[in-house]
């Protein structure tokens, strides 16, 4: 790790066992004096919420899994006896299920935060990338889970999404269809698909934990961005992560806690829906099959394009399109705060992503087909065409001399300038 | 200066977290149905609690039309004693378990016999297999009960509203054979016959055997069907929002007391 550590142990037991693993030395160095920049505001905050998040879900999935059966007949019955006859399975399973929702709301903010202040410009690029693959795997367990409950919804979405692997027949006669019967385990949607998403739903979460870590330690070589966009450079700018950063975290997560616990104890049920009461039925098709608000943007790309084929590699395209951003971004500046243009394309990006989120929940029929079309377009024009042309043409704002004139002003950096 | 800062920061977070509702919004508004009747419940609103002789009723009224349609697989006897429902004594838990016969067995012949429900026993279904419940109503299977409350937008207001919704058709409507005119359900047609009316089911309070009642208490009763930790959901969120709201100033305190000067001009 490139911030050296300066632990000292305080007792003969700490030196021996520091000699010869120096976990103590680590953390001291990357989680106590980690030096951070001074100027880190709120949006900085969701990182550790987000491990937060991640330890809650692994922690009461465990628990669930020990009560939970995976098999067509008894998952439903089986979720159902945790909410009833489980001692605090009520408030596992509801603080599982509205998880699921808070991780993804921490993730889309951490994510916005990232592209507004440049924070996959180098040298974090590959910090971004891992953070895209925890995207990606996030939406990919969260999906599983989501269909373990066995209700109308999870085995629909179930059908509807491994149905989309089909439109590989489009390209290679058979393919697709091979792949489905592959994944299903069978040649429907059952007990077998069920068991391997309930393995899979299983594994991930542990996958995500181990690029979480290297999520940390690329983002402990270079050290955090912040808000300015500029480089660490005088002592001054930064501060010890302990207690600064310890503490600021840690308001911020009492403060999400409030809105997370709001919804497990009074609105349980305000994000799921209400279909997935219903037992999984296969010969009943809901009239309408909506993903969990967390799925609707990119649900409403896919169904904004005709052909099933090109709908789909738009889905996947709008994931993968995040890995390359770092070099789709021409500007040298980091911070949207001082680049004038590309905040406005930005902020409608914001925007239309809300805008998508709310097609993805209507049925796709008139007007809000051709918004769903425009708002797809934008999507990928946002990264394709903003992102390059308008680095190249913007003429940023000055940006400040250092993070300590950011934040204490010039004369203070000024002192801190002669001081080095 | 610091302040404004600090306030502008938190109004950023509040309407970041906000997100979550805006968010939820659609998905909600996404399944228009038919407008439902809301009603004033006991047991909304953060510190709603059910109405115990509204459920003991409610379980009347399921006990005397609903069940002999609908199946409550989820549901035991003992339930019906447990706190945060209708509460039944121990004695009226028996007895309302032991009027239901209770196929058992096999016994040491091998062959399976009936016997007198226990608290232990779920709610004994009306009919052995669903194609049975079909045969039985023209055709249309009548859903298990236990979730209802949960499975439908609206909840209770829609049981309600589905109840008291039977009327006449509008005379430009044509209707499926074996069909009724409901105003709550979607598509307007149900299989399912006006199954309330005043006074066909007896209460053993004072309360008017009305078919607004009936829908009222029934309804009620499926809400805690569905929903039975709900009293103790309710009773521990209290306590937990309170404590982690004095969490959140305590931590706030300590944290402009730990960055006092070091993140504005005033060094």
């Amino acid at each position: 790790m490139a911030h050296q550590s300066t632990y000292q142990p305080s007792s003969k037991l700490g030196a021996w066992f520091d000699e010869r693993l120096p976990i103590p030395r680590m953390v001291h160095g990357q989680f106590i004096d980690f030096p951070t920049p001074r100027n880190l505001n709120y949006w900085w905050t969701f990182g550790g919420i987000l491990v937060f998040c991640l330890a809650v879900q692994i922690v009461t999935g465990i628990v669930l899994a020990m009560h939970y059966v995976a098999s067509p007949d008894h998952a439903f019955n089986s979720v159902e006896a945790i909410m009833r006859d489980v001692n605090w399975g009520w408030f596992l399973r509801y603080t599982h299920a509205v998880g699921a929702s808070m991780f993804f709301i921490a993730v889309y903010i951490h994510a916005f935060r990232g592209l507004y202040y440049g924070s996959y410009k180098a040298p974090r690029e590959v910090l971004w990338m891992l953070g895209v693959l925890i995207l990606l795997l996030m939406i990919t367990t969260a999906f599983m889970g989501y269909s373990l409950v066995w209700g109308q919804m999870s085995f629909w979405a179930v059908t509807v999404i491994t149905n989309l692997f089909s439109s590989l027949d489009m390209l290679v006669p058979g393919l697709g269809t091979t792949l489905v019967q592959w994944i299903w385990g069978g040649y429907a949607v059952g007990g077998p698909t069920l068991n391997r998403l309930f393995a899979l739903h299983y594994l991930l979460p542990f996958v995500i934990a181990g690029v979480v870590l290297l999520h940390i330690w690329a983002l402990h070589i270079p050290g955090n961005g912040n808000p300015a966009g500029i480089d660490v450079r005088l002592k001054s700018d930064s501060l010890p992560f302990h207690p600064y950063y310890t503490i600021k975290d840690g308001f911020a997560l009492v403060v999400f806690l409030l809105l997370f616990a709001g919804f497990v104890f009074y609105a349980p049920n305000y994000l799921g829906h209400p279909d997935n009461y219903v037992p999984a039925n296969p010969l009943q098709t809901p009239p309408h099959i909506v993903p969990e608000w967390y799925f609707l943007p990119f649900y409403a790309i896919l169904r904004a394009i005709p052909n099933k084929l090109i709908g789909v590699a738009a889905l996947f395209g709008a994931i993968a399109i995040l890995f390359f951003v770092p070099w789709l971004d021409r500007s040298k500046v980091r911070s949207t705060t001082y680049r004038p243009v590309f905040k406005w394309f930005f902020w409608l990006f914001v925007a239309d992503c809300l805008m998508l989120g709310y097609l993805g929940s209507q049925m796709p029929e008139g007007i809000y087909v051709l918004l769903s079309r425009l708002g797809a377009i934008y999507y990928f024009a946002f990264f394709l065409v903003v992102m390059p042309v308008v680095g190249m043409f913007e003429k940023p704002k000055q940006l400040p001399g250092s993070i300590t004139e950011a934040v204490l002003g010039k004369e203070a950096a000024a002192k801190a300038e002669a001081s080095a | 200066m610091s302040f404004s800062m600090t306030r502008m920061r938190a109004a950023g977070l509040a309407a970041a977290l906000g997100l979550a509702a805006v968010l939820a919004v659609p998905a909600q508004a996404a399944e228009h149905g038919p407008e439902l009747k809301e009603l004033d419940w006991s047991f909304s609103g953060p510190f709603g609690m059910y109405d115990r002789a509204q459920l003991q009723r409610g379980y009347q009224v399921y006990k005397t039309i609903c069940a002999n349609c609908h199946s409550m697989n989820l549901m035991s006897y003992r339930n019906l004693g447990e706190p945060g429902g209708p509460e039944f004594s121990e004695g009226d838990v028996k007895t309302l378990a032991s009027q239901a016969q209770v196929t058992d067995g096999p016994n040491d012949q091998g062959d399976m016999f009936k016997r007198p429900g226990r608290p232990s026993d779920r709610f004994v279904a009306p009919f052995a297999n669903p194609q049975m419940a079909r045969a039985a109503n023209g055709g249309a299977l009548p859903p298990d009960l236990s979730v209802m409350a949960k499975a439908r937008e609206g909840g209770p207001d829609y049981i309600y509203s589905l109840l008291t919704g039977y009327g006449e058709k509008p005379d430009d409507m044509q209707m499926a054979p074996g069909m009724h005119y409901n105003e709550a359900f979607p598509g307007h047609q149900i299989a399912m016959l006006p199954p309330l009316a005043d006074g066909v089911v007896p209460y053993t309070d004072d309360t008017p055997k009305t078919l607004d009642n009936y829908a009222k208490d029934v309804a009620a009763f499926l809400m805690w069907t569905a929903e039975p930790k709900l009293e103790e959901r309710h009773k521990l969120g209290t306590r937990v929002m309170v404590f982690l709201f004095v969490f959140a100033i305590i931590m706030y305190l300590a944290k402009k007391a730990v960055w006092k000067g070091k993140h504005h001009k005033a060094i």
